[in-house]
């Protein structure tokens, strides 16, 4: 028994070695879960993109699930995600919402008007303090509101078609089933 | 004597580059700056996760530092500071989680790995005790070669 004990210290090792490896390849260890699924959306108000004067708050969004998506002209990622924000996420048929994070007005503007505007409304947070309710701390990212304004699902990073049809699109249709 | 100035003379250097770095905040006293250092050194940045929020520059821990500044500021309690930030970013922010069940592994796992060790060698120091003859050697002489 004491000649296999070294042996089965280094296999209990190996499995330990082995458990690290699985677990981080099967999650982004850059992912931190939010603590706000499944909890009301913070309260906002926030000026909306090109329309200093017009405000677009939490209640005005209610009654209908919605999509809010952190972008900035700043953010490299965002650029890569932007291509299916303007086919697939578009075509969910829910509102997309842009939440334009830490940015200059004119410059989230120009790049709006150089790649494409997806967004049904953008909303600015310049200094990026609602970003700070939503738990934002690396955009892309993008939040599924349900009907009564409270968060069902987060991506943190960019959206990829596979993120598209086995997350976002069946979040939704989960959304719809329910009675409201 | 060059060297130990030389070597002095970087570390003021980096200090200087990276006082630069962050941005001062207008603290009213001495004890608060203390205070928000203290706060910010347990506070992890989310962006760049082997960072503290008082080391970071990132964008986001430059925020977080105003919105806990603020806070303070506003009279509120380091706990009440450190469940606003777990609130949005959960338990992730903090450098020292607090114990609970989910914590448990984390906190007690070392201890229990050191029980276990000691239990092993104690089992071995007994066992090879046993094995041993209790009298020492004839031909030992004190001489260990």
């Amino acid at each position: 028994m004491s000649r296999l004990l070294p042996l089965v210290a280094f296999l209990l090792l190996a499995g330990l070695f082995g458990f690290g490896i699985w677990w981080n390849t099967g999650h982004d260890p850059h992912d931190i879960a939010s603590p706000l699924i499944d909890k009301p959306a913070p309260a906002f108000a926030l000026p909306v993109l090109g329309e200093p004067s017009r405000t677009v708050d939490k209640t005005s969004l209610l009654g209908k699930p919605y999509l809010l998506n952190v972008f900035a002209s700043w953010c490299v990622e965002c650029v890569h995600e932007h291509p299916i924000l303007m086919t697939g996420v578009k075509r969910l048929g829910i509102p997309l919402v842009g939440f334009n994070y830490k940015d200059e007005p004119q410059a989230a503007t120009a790049w709006l008007a150089e790649h494409g505007n997806p967004f049904d409304v953008v909303v600015a947070d310049r200094d990026g303090r609602a970003g700070i309710d939503f738990g934002v701390y690396a955009a892309p990212e993008t939040f599924l509101i349900d009907a009564k304004g409270v968060i069902r699902y987060k991506r943190i990073g960019p959206i990829t078609p596979d993120v598209l049809e086995n997350e976002i699109r069946p979040a939704i249709a989960a959304l719809a089933k329910e009675t409201p | 004597m060059r060297r130990v100035l030389l070597v002095l003379a970087l570390c003021m250097l980096s200090a200087a580059v990276s006082a630069q770095a962050i941005q001062p905040m207008p603290f009213r006293d001495r004890a608060e700056e203390v205070r928000f250092q203290k706060l910010s050194a347990e506070l992890r940045c989310p962006m760049c996760q082997n960072e503290t929020l008082a080391d970071s520059n990132a964008p986001i821990a430059h925020d977080l530092r105003r919105q806990v500044f603020e806070m303070m500021q506003a009279g509120r309690s380091d706990d009440e500071i450190k469940a606003f930030l777990v609130e949005r970013y959960s338990q992730f922010v903090l450098y020292k989680p607090p114990v609970e069940p989910s914590t448990w592994l984390l906190w007690f796992g070392p201890l229990l790995l050191l029980a276990v060790g000691g239990i092993v060698v104690a089992v071995q120091v007994r066992r090879r005790a046993r094995l041993a003859p209790a009298a020492p050697p004839a031909n030992d002489n004190g001489d260990d070669w």
